[in-house]
């Protein structure tokens, strides 16, 4: 089936997104649009001190102001007897888990750290209430920097974590890899921080929480990538209600990138003060408390090395990284510089051994976890940069080099030593493909004669790969994960023949209600029209894992392929009965069954399926109704991959760097729909231009956020990107029923090491070798001093 | 993003508007409202009252009588840059006007409300500068006339007194031989500038160079003049080599840094950019 193009609209067709026209006229509704009679508002009071004790708190003239129906503190939850918990996902050996309460108790351990609950009958209210409570802090030292917080006498943020290491991971083989250290030609070095990232989702997190002390059920709407994760630790950690008396309901999400992967307090908080009251209670982030309590990224400080032979062949890599985790760990932040990043240190490289160790560090700062790429792009970028480094030290042409270590097309599977085994590859097939068409040996020579001439030029490739799709469940598992990542789908074909999906993912911009759609107009062969999609509604669908780390079209796509396919065969049987002929005689095509050889007798999906309702002439031990669920586990992750080129201009009196061109080419497996691919690539490759050239959190030595605002802290707009160029090579998937991959963080992960590969390249005549990001024109303008 | 409470106020002339002033002292003047209300929906500013001035018809006219251009207060930065008295009598203005932050920005904001606020980083206050603008602004007891380069004090502090209101900007019209130009090198966050450069020059008959000025936002805690290069241009032929001779001893006093841009760089920054707007005001001219 996959790659068959059935109609107009089937798996294969750029058609355009059908959730477009709601959201582009505003008639899409988002948590924040939601409302419930008698709904009140919830603000939260946060910590203006990255960290400090929590003297007293004197409420009363919060308490006190009209319009206010209560002000608690941690002593109101602890008192209401629910656990009050916001809890890791991810256990490593040894890992340190230090409380995390849903408001803090008596210390705070980052500027953004919940103090104290306001429940008001309006928003302006239950503001000002916040201005009118009083906490009595006694500020402490703070650490934000990963590395420094690990010395000796830095300030501790829990302390029963000496020298704030959460944990101390490793993965490879640390003796071998030394040993081709010792016997290496070459060798390639760099230092390397990884920046903070602040996610920016262009709808801040939100939460409408509706509890009926009567029945005892919650009905939560919230901003959520997965709402039966949130309903499970809602459940487990914080609220104490049963699971089945919880729903949690995704509205439409206005973009994550991870950020609403993650159970905060935030949500949890709005959920009790609904039982508290008896009324549902609203509580939207403003911009500002998005910027100082939603997970960051990255963060990374990192010492990387590669050893290479007299051949320019790579023996050994080898990685030290200190990883922020900030303050507390956030739901999936131990699995970030681990196993999504260790395992990663391969690339696309035939190397014979790697070691690559992390340090989790906790710091006084928002907690890190998954951030579009989520561990994927830091390993790329250090792996990338250091083949860069390589080529460099050896005098090998950067493309030359890649293409002398790459893993061969034909030693798939392919088993590296840093656990992962890869299943499928072409990238000398990506490569020349990009080569060719960026115009590889033209540019040299363009670059050359732009030199004599003043005029810096610079060319970065990023021959990348990403694991995606984490899979299956038990290998998950016994890596630390206390989730699944099996997948869910009902298909649901009515008596009309109109068509229902429900999928266990929880899509936020994806386009799922379109491409889920189209892999289920060529399964039954029924009208693109005629097929509607359900997500993110933990009372109307079996369970899922959700929308996050690329997984929506490998996971939720194959158990959507694998229930329609259920569907066909009991359809196939009921239509074998009233053909009159053996099963194994019917033909499905195009949505007809009929027998070998005799088209023009046939029965169509939908005869089939009012039979299977009406359920007057079925076959012997069939079921009346027609519709199938599947839960699908995957047999392994999917391996995407491809080449990325930058071209920039560095100015050289003002250190601004210019993109002059970005061209991509991506092996994402078979393409559902090669619009929404394009724009889920160019998405990707502009958050990865906005970490290289423009974001970063700064935090300050007493680790307090100086870019706290969209003033300082710069998402990229639209005129600072060229039009960026895309291509594919075609590599299916070998494991699952689509032969798909993923493509969500693709460009994310590929395009930092491509825009610094750039400006070093460009900047190469004045001896630079490294640029930290963002590469900001004053650090440019230094580097060329 | 929740503002504290304030009253409001919709005068609808500016006598009515300066005597509400006169009498709430913690009130503030709203005019497009893109600097203030941000500011207040963070609880940075938390004025007692806000003056609409946004109806007052007398501060919304653009005209060109006498060789002078007359800007009213409430004109905004799109109707400045797409007007072609503007174009014509002050095309620096119109320039930098255009490149102030985005379409929406462009049509709320207005020239009255940017200069008042006096944000050093924003693009008008170096072009008032180096136009030689006159300010009018309305008091209790009545009307005065303000220099551009008397107008701004310090960081965002002009000569306003508390009960007075600006209204009308005047910019002597363009002479032959004039060529001007605004570069501006853009934060990539605020979209302000990192480094504007408001530069006009005049050529005389043979083509040397008769008038000069150059000024800059954003690398200082107001926008500021740099006389010396300007005044070092004149008589010369303005060619490249003496541009960069010009700029070469350019030095911004209290040049102030951030977290993106350091001072010293912005220095070099605006030797870079000041160059290529002389450049190209050399061009226009």
């Amino acid at each position: 089936m996959a790659g068959e193009s059935n109609g107009a609209a089937g798996f294969g067709s750029s058609i355009r997104r059908r959730e477009d026209p709601e959201l582009i006229t505003g008639r899409a509704k988002y948590t924040d649009d939601l409302q419930l009679a008698g709904m009140v508002y919830c603000t939260i009071l946060r910590s203006d001190y990255a960290h400090a004790g929590i003297n007293s708190i004197d409420t009363s003239e919060a308490e006190a102001l009209d319009g206010v129906l209560g002000v608690y503190t941690a002593k109101d939850i602890e008192a209401s007897g629910v656990p009050g918990g916001v809890p890791v996902g991810w256990l490593l050996p040894g890992l340190k888990t230090p409380e995390h309460y849903m408001l803090a108790k008596d210390t705070t351990r980052y500027v953004g750290d919940g103090v104290a609950i306001v429940v008001a009958e309006d928003q302006y209210t239950a503001h000002d209430a916040l201005e009118l409570i009083y906490v009595d802090y006694e500020p402490r030292d703070g650490v934000a920097d990963p590395k420094k917080a690990t010395a000796d006498g830095a300030p501790l943020v829990h302390d029963d974590a000496p020298n704030n290491i959460a944990f101390d991971w490793e993965i490879g083989d640390k003796e071998s890899t030394d040993a081709a250290f010792a016997n290496a030609a070459h060798v390639a070095s760099l230092d390397i921080v990884n920046n903070r990232l602040i996610p920016n989702a262009m709808e801040p997190r939100a939460a409408l929480a509706d509890y009926n002390n009567i029945t005892g059920e919650l009905v939560l709407y919230m901003t959520t990538q997965n709402p039966h994760i949130h309903r499970l630790l809602m459940s487990l950690a914080s609220l104490g209600l049963p699971e089945h008396k919880i729903r949690v309901i995704a509205p439409e999400v206005g973009g994550g990138f991870g950020s609403k992967i993650h159970h905060y307090a935030d949500e949890a908080i709005a959920s009790w003060a609904s039982m508290q009251v008896g009324r549902p209670v609203k509580w939207t982030a403003t911009r500002t408390e998005t910027y100082i309590t939603d997970a960051h990224g990255r963060d990374h400080v990192t010492h990387g090395e590669m050893a290479i032979d007299a051949d320019g062949r790579f023996i050994g890599l080898r990685v030290d990284t200190y990883a922020a985790m900030g303050a507390y760990l956030s739901t999936f932040a131990p699995a970030v510089p681990t196993y999504l990043y260790g395992t990663l240190m391969s690339g696309e490289y035939d190397l014979p051994a790697i070691y690559c160790h992390v340090y989790g560090v906790f710091t006084h700062t928002v907690p890190v976890d998954a951030y579009r790429g989520a561990g994927r792009p830091e390993a790329t970028f250090i792996v990338e940069r250091l083949v860069d480094e390589a080529a460099r030290v050896t005098g090998l042409d950067p493309a030359e080099i890649r293409r002398r270590n790459f893993i061969s097309p034909d030693a798939f599977p392919y088993q590296t030593q840093v656990a992962l085994a890869y299943d499928s590859g072409n990238y000398i097939g990506a490569l020349d493909k990009a080569l060719e068409a960026i115009g590889y040996d033209d540019f040299r020579k363009e670059q050359a004669a732009a030199r004599e001439q003043g005029k810096y030029l610079g060319l970065g490739l990023s021959t990348y790969i990403e694991a995606c799709g984490l899979a299956p469940s038990a290998v998950v598992g016994s890596l630390g994960a206390q989730a699944g990542q099996w997948e869910s789908a009902v298909v649901r074909v009515h008596a009309t023949g109109k068509v229902t999906v429900y999928s266990g993912c929880s899509g936020h911009g994806q386009g799922h209600e379109t491409t889920f759609a189209q892999i289920v107009a060529s399964a039954l062969g029924v009208p693109y029209d005629d097929i509607d999609v359900v997500e993110g509604d933990t009372g109307s669908m079996p369970h899922g894992w959700g929308t996050y780390g690329s997984r929506s079209a490998a996971t939720g796509g194959s158990a959507i392929a694998s229930a329609a396919e259920k569907v066909v065969d009991k359809a196939r049987t009921i239509a074998a009965h009233l053909l009159e002929a053996a099963e194994e005689d019917i033909e499905f095509e195009d949505g007809n069954f009929f027998v070998k050889g005799s088209p023009d007798q046939s029965q169509s999906l939908p005869d089939v399926a009012l039979q299977a309702y009406l359920a007057h002439n079925l076959p012997k031990g069939i079921e009346p109704a027609l519709e199938a669920t599947s839960f699908y586990d995957p047999a392994n992750f999917v391996y995407p991959f491809g080449t990325h080129i930058a071209i920039v201009e560095v100015c050289s009196q003002t250190g601004n760097v210019t993109l002059q061109r970005y061209l991509a080419v991506d092996d994402v497996g078979n393409v559902i729909n090669p619009m929404i691919v394009d724009g889920q690539v160019h998405g990707g490759i502009a958050q990865g231009i906005g970490q290289s050239l423009y974001e970063t959190a700064v935090y300050d030595e007493g680790a307090n956020l100086l870019s706290g605002t969209m003033l300082d802290y710069a998402v990229p707009k639209a005129h600072f990107m060229p039009s960026f160029e895309t291509d594919r090579t075609v590599t299916p998937c070998p494991h699952n029923p689509l032969g798909v991959k993923g493509v969500g963080e693709a460009g994310s992960i590929a395009s930092p090491a491509a825009v610094v590969n750039a400006v070093v390249d460009a900047l190469s005549p004045f001896g630079v070798t490294h640029i930290d990001m963002p590469v900001t024109s004053e650090k440019v303008w230094n580097a060329m001093k | 993003m929740f503002p504290s409470k304030f009253d409001y106020h919709r005068p609808s002339s500016v006598q009515e508007a300066v005597q509400i002033l006169s009498d709430n002292p913690d009130a503030k003047v709203l005019a497009g409202g893109h600097s203030l209300i941000p500011v207040m929906k963070l609880r940075l500013a938390t004025p007692s009252a806000l003056i609409d001035i946004g109806r007052i018809d007398a501060l919304k006219g653009i005209s060109r009588a006498n060789g002078s251009l007359r800007i009213g207060a409430c004109v905004t930065y799109n109707e400045i840059a797409n007007s072609g008295v503007v174009q014509d009598a002050a095309p620096l203005l119109a320039e930098a006007a255009g490149q102030i932050g985005d379409r929406q920005v462009r049509y709320r904001g207005t020239i009255g409300g940017n200069l008042s606020h006096a944000d050093p980083a924003s693009d008008l206050p170096a072009a008032a500068l180096a136009l030689g603008a006159t300010l009018h602004v309305s008091g209790p007891n009545g009307s005065r006339s303000v220099s551009a380069s008397e107008f701004f004090v310090d960081l965002m502090m002009t000569s306003l007194q508390a009960d007075e209101i600006l209204t009308e900007v005047e910019i002597s019209a363009a002479s032959a031989g004039t060529g001007s130009a605004y570069v501006k090198f853009e934060h990539p966050a605020s979209g302000y500038a990192l480094c504007g450069a408001a530069a006009v020059v005049t050529r005389g008959a043979g083509g040397s160079c008769t008038g000069a000025s150059l000024c800059f936002n954003g690398v200082s805690a107001t926008a500021v003049s740099a006389n010396g290069v300007a005044a070092s241009l004149v008589g010369s032929d303005l060619s490249d080599g003496a541009i960069e001779s010009a700029v070469s001893n350019l030095s911004i006093p209290d040049a102030a840094g951030d977290m993106f841009a350091s001072a010293g760089y912005r220095q070099e920054l605006a030797k870079a950019i000041g160059a290529q707007a002389l450049r190209t005001a050399r061009d226009r001219a």
